[in-house]
């Protein structure tokens, strides 16, 4: 008989959370893209501010009230993610649902208060460079909160409805780290907006 | 953790029955292998291997293989599969962007020619840079990577199979819905990079540039979530063993390629779509009246144009290593050296970019700056020349055709890597700027350094893609004929450009003097062409015609090698284990395979980042048709958003029910799985929970 060495892999798990599992790579292979896009950004608002001597030009400052409104929403967020990554991870589903319903009100009232946030920026895309980019920025990010909202509930009817197993957990603990990365990308983006024209 | 066991193999026996008597087990070798078992030299032992081998081929085949006909292909998620159809589609491209370079050499054939009208010239030169940048060299390098890849690392497909088809079918779209504008005369006309203010509202009206601003889109998705599947791959399925110092080169070049994707893509695609908004809803990014900068969309696109060149060329490197290790029948030398280098050419790539814009009036010091950045770059490529030159040294050349596109490239690229140096001098650059010395220099580079290496790839993989070997008499043939086709073309570019001409300019007047190299550069590249129909013949012939070509027809030291030619749908039916850097020169007798990895489902094995020790066992998707439906959802909202802003919002809800019904899985699989889903340690509650439920 031919003898042959074997690498019996058949005990390893089928599913592990943090950086393990190629989920967590796709996660942060999004996070990357979208991060550097962010970046470039912002590079594009300084480059326009930087030779023009009065900024905003020509129209009133952000009005700061529901941009800060929104800075606490999603900073408060954090809360309702972590107990929704903490139950995934200890694969308790009753807790997974409703930590991940609590997290889509919190992602429904930011992605609310954006809408809102538009109308008090004192510009319009069209109105000058410092207008499309204000709005570009804020847009970009509208689209981050509006992706996850429809992640968050596609998952939360999968944890519902769906069959439930393992790998499932992983998703949400994955969904929990792009959303995080969504709050890390609205302090900045805070800060360039309603800040940066105040202050630089 | 898996138990490392020396044993006599025990795969799963045939699911119908236990372990059989002598008779039995004949007779079952006998319907299960078609034949006669071999009453001398097999022992019962021998047809019991036999047969649960072929038992296990044949359930592989079954959970693996794409669908018969054509729905199975529309469906299918093998990277294999994927991975032909992009070169076929990308190999399409080029040949498309071919002719039209062709339509432009006849123009200029003559002065005053009048073959080509100045409008029609003008789409022509934008067309072809297009098709050849976006639409045939990143998505063929990445093609190739998609196909090798997996079989080089020893895996049995790519990770996230269905966004690979997903990228696939955005890339093809994109490239239909770019040439149907063209051939309604409604093709791109302000070159391959779009300067505003000409391809701005003002002097672009009407929809040339939006159709080459959302292409910009479409390709930029496909290229980012090749990169992604790419990346993953690299780090997580690799053959157990092979820890990151014995990845072979090639596959570290696709690895900087994808990370340089990252990082590089995101900055167009946000530039084209600024430039469409410009266009479409009236914002300003580069609307000087109303504070926006034309400046801005060089620095956007060149900061990706630069790296977009090493993303095109670092692969290229890549087929070189390998070509050139396995034609000098040693390792290639300076491993670690080549990998940093192909690494600090990433970083560098990207601190090059304002080169392009020296013309473009800029502070002295930051040209300085990116003088010397442009310069530094020679450093690691010429790390990597000089290690390559080592290899052949210290090697026993042998002068197949891969190897002859290798040393073409050589030539080549040598020579567009010496007027590169030259132009990173702002004076020279200055002086040379936008004429044909400019044009010279960067098809010396490009095809040089990625259309050569990759015209010996095709020759080099292509007995492991078809089973067959393509001709060497012929392949030669067509090294000649490209060789000498290319530089008869282009060199004489060179000394166009200093004697004055222009680039895209669709004609000239006879007293200057260009007639006659113009003439000559005409006829190379009707030889370059007759160098490409010849390629295609041979391969056409050899596909059926061709000598067999057998597991490892060059004696290559990679693990794609290590199975069959062509590999069947699993890739490997015992995925390889690594013992060593150049693995089939290097391991011993008993290597070991692994087994234990499921034959009823999609079941991969995934690694460790760093030394690739077994982690996980993770199920991929059955093929299907979602990640079509989800693509031609995408095409849908980005052609639509050429012609109202509307498309967007609206557009999203067919992508959101395309990716629902993607991720949404299968109720009947998911209870198929057995328990040991859930063998971590909370898995008790988890399971208990799942009681409570029913």
């Amino acid at each position: 008989m031919r003898a042959r060495t074997t690498l019996d892999v058949s005990e390893l798990p089928t599913f592990a959370f943090g950086h393990r599992p190629i989920t967590w790579w796709c996660t942060w292979s999004l996070i990357l893209i979208e991060g550097g896009m962010f970046v470039v950004l912002f590079a594009t608002y300084f480059f326009l501010r930087t030779p023009v001597p009065d900024w905003p030009p020509g129209v009133g400052y952000p009005r700061l009230l529901w941009g800060t409104v929104n800075l606490v929403i999603i900073l408060a967020s954090c809360v309702p993610n972590y107990f929704q990554k903490k139950a995934a991870e200890s694969l308790d589903l009753r807790g997974v649902r409703l930590w991940l319903g609590v997290l889509i009100v919190f992602t429904f009232a930011a992605t609310a208060v954006r809408f809102v946030e538009f109308g008090y920026l004192n510009c319009r895309w069209d109105q000058n460079a410092y207008g499309s980019a204000v709005w570009v920025i804020m847009g970009t990010h509208l689209l981050h909160l509006f992706t996850d909202l429809l992640d968050s509930l596609v998952i939360l009817a999968l944890m519902t409805l769906g069959p439930v197993e393992g790998k499932r957990f992983v998703d949400v603990s994955e969904n929990a780290v792009y959303w995080y990365f969504v709050v890390a990308l609205w302090v900045p983006t805070y800060a360039v907006v309603y800040w940066a024209p105040r202050l630089i | 953790m898996p138990r490392r066991k020396k044993e006599e193999q025990k795969a799963a026996p045939p699911a119908d029955a236990t372990f059989p008597d002598a008779a039995s087990l004949r007779a079952t070798a006998e319907r299960v292998l078609g034949r006669d078992p071999d009453p001398v030299s097999g022992s019962d032992d021998v047809l019991a291997d036999e047969v649960a081998e072929e038992h296990e081929r044949r359930a592989l085949e079954k959970t693996w293989g794409d669908e018969p006909g054509f729905w199975g292909w529309l469906a299918s998620t093998n990277h294999k599969t994927n991975g032909k159809r992009f070169i076929y589609t990308a190999f399409g491209f080029f040949i498309l962007g071919g002719i039209l370079a062709v339509l432009m050499r006849v123009q200029l054939s003559r002065p005053e020619n009048n073959f080509l009208g100045p409008d029609l010239y003008n789409q022509v030169f934008t067309m072809h840079g297009t098709t050849m940048m976006f639409l045939f060299a990143v998505p063929v390098m990445e093609a190739v990577a998609i196909y090798v890849l997996p079989l080089m690392l020893g895996n049995r497909n790519i990770c996230f199979p269905r966004l690979n088809a997903y990228g696939y079918w955005v890339y093809l779209f994109g490239g239909i819905m770019l040439y149907v504008a063209f051939f309604l005369n409604v093709g791109p006309d302000a070159g391959w990079f779009s300067y505003v203010p000409l391809s701005g509202p003002e002097f672009s009206p009407g929809k040339r540039v939006d159709f080459w601003a959302q292409m910009i889109t479409f390709t930029e998705v496909s290229a980012l979530v090749v990169a992604t599947e790419i990346i993953t791959t690299f780090f997580k399925m690799r053959a157990p063993g092979m820890s990151l110092n014995r990845v072979p080169v090639y596959a570290w070049s696709v690895l900087v390629m994808s990370f340089m994707v990252f990082f590089a893509m995101p900055t167009v695609a946000l530039a084209s779509a600024c430039l469409i908004m410009d266009r479409l809803v009236g914002t300003h990014f580069f609307n000087p009246a109303e504070g926006g900068d034309p400046l801005l969309w060089q620095h956007l696109f060149w900061f990706f144009g630069h790296p977009e060149v090493y993303i095109i060329f670092i692969p290229g490197t890549g087929f070189v290593s390998t070509i050139i290790s396995t034609f000098s029948r040693r390792p290639v030398f300076g491993h670690t050296a080549l990998v940093l280098a192909l690494v600090s050419t990433g970083f560098i790539g990207f601190g090059l970019w304002v080169h392009h814009m020296f013309a473009a009036g800029l502070p002295r010091m930051g040209e300085s700056f990116f003088t010397g950045a442009t310069i530094m770059i020679a450093i690691p490529s010429g790390v990597q020349i000089f290690c390559w030159l080592a290899t052949l040294w210290g090697g026993r050349p042998q002068f197949k055709s891969p190897m002859m596109f290798v040393l073409g490239f050589f030539f080549i690229f040598v020579i567009g890597g010496m007027t590169g140096v030259m132009q990173g001098s702002v004076p020279v650059d200055l002086q040379v700027h936008d004429t044909y010395f400019v044009v010279a220099h960067f098809h010396y580079v490009l095809i040089g350094g990625a259309v050569f290496p990759l015209f010996g790839a095709f020759h080099y993989w292509f007995p492991k893609v078809t089973g067959r070997l393509l001709s060497e008499r012929v392949g030669h043939a067509t090294f000649w004929l490209m060789f000498v086709g290319f530089n008869l073309t282009f060199f004489p570019m060179h000394i166009l450009g200093l004697r004055g001409m222009p680039r895209r300019v669709y004609t000239y007047q006879p007293h200057l003097g260009w007639a006659d190299l113009n003439l000559l550069a005409t006829a190379g590249g009707v030889l370059l062409t007759l160098g490409v129909l010849v390629f295609i013949a041979n391969a056409l012939r050899s596909v059926r015609a061709g000598e067999l070509a057998g597991a490892n027809p060059w004696g290559a030291s990679t693990l794609e090698w290590a199975t069959s030619s062509p590999p069947p749908a699993y890739n490997f039916l015992h995925p390889p284990t690594v013992a060593g850097r150049d693995t089939l020169w290097e391991q011993p007798e008993d290597q070991p395979v692994v087994v234990g990895l499921r034959s009823d489902v999609r079941e991969v094995l995934v690694t460790k980042v760093l030394d690739a020790e077994p982690d996980l066992r993770t199920e991929f998707p059955e093929s299907s048709i979602w990640p079509l439906l989800a693509a031609l959802a995408t095409t849908a909202m980005f052609v639509a958003s050429i012609f109202t802003p509307w498309a967007v919002p609206v557009g999203m809800v067919p992508i959101f029910v395309t990716l629902t019904g993607w991720f949404w899985p299968s109720r009947k699989d998911a209870e198929e799985r057995p328990p040991a889903d859930v063998q971590e340690k909370h898995g008790e509650r988890y399971l208990r929970l799942k009681e409570q439920e029913s």
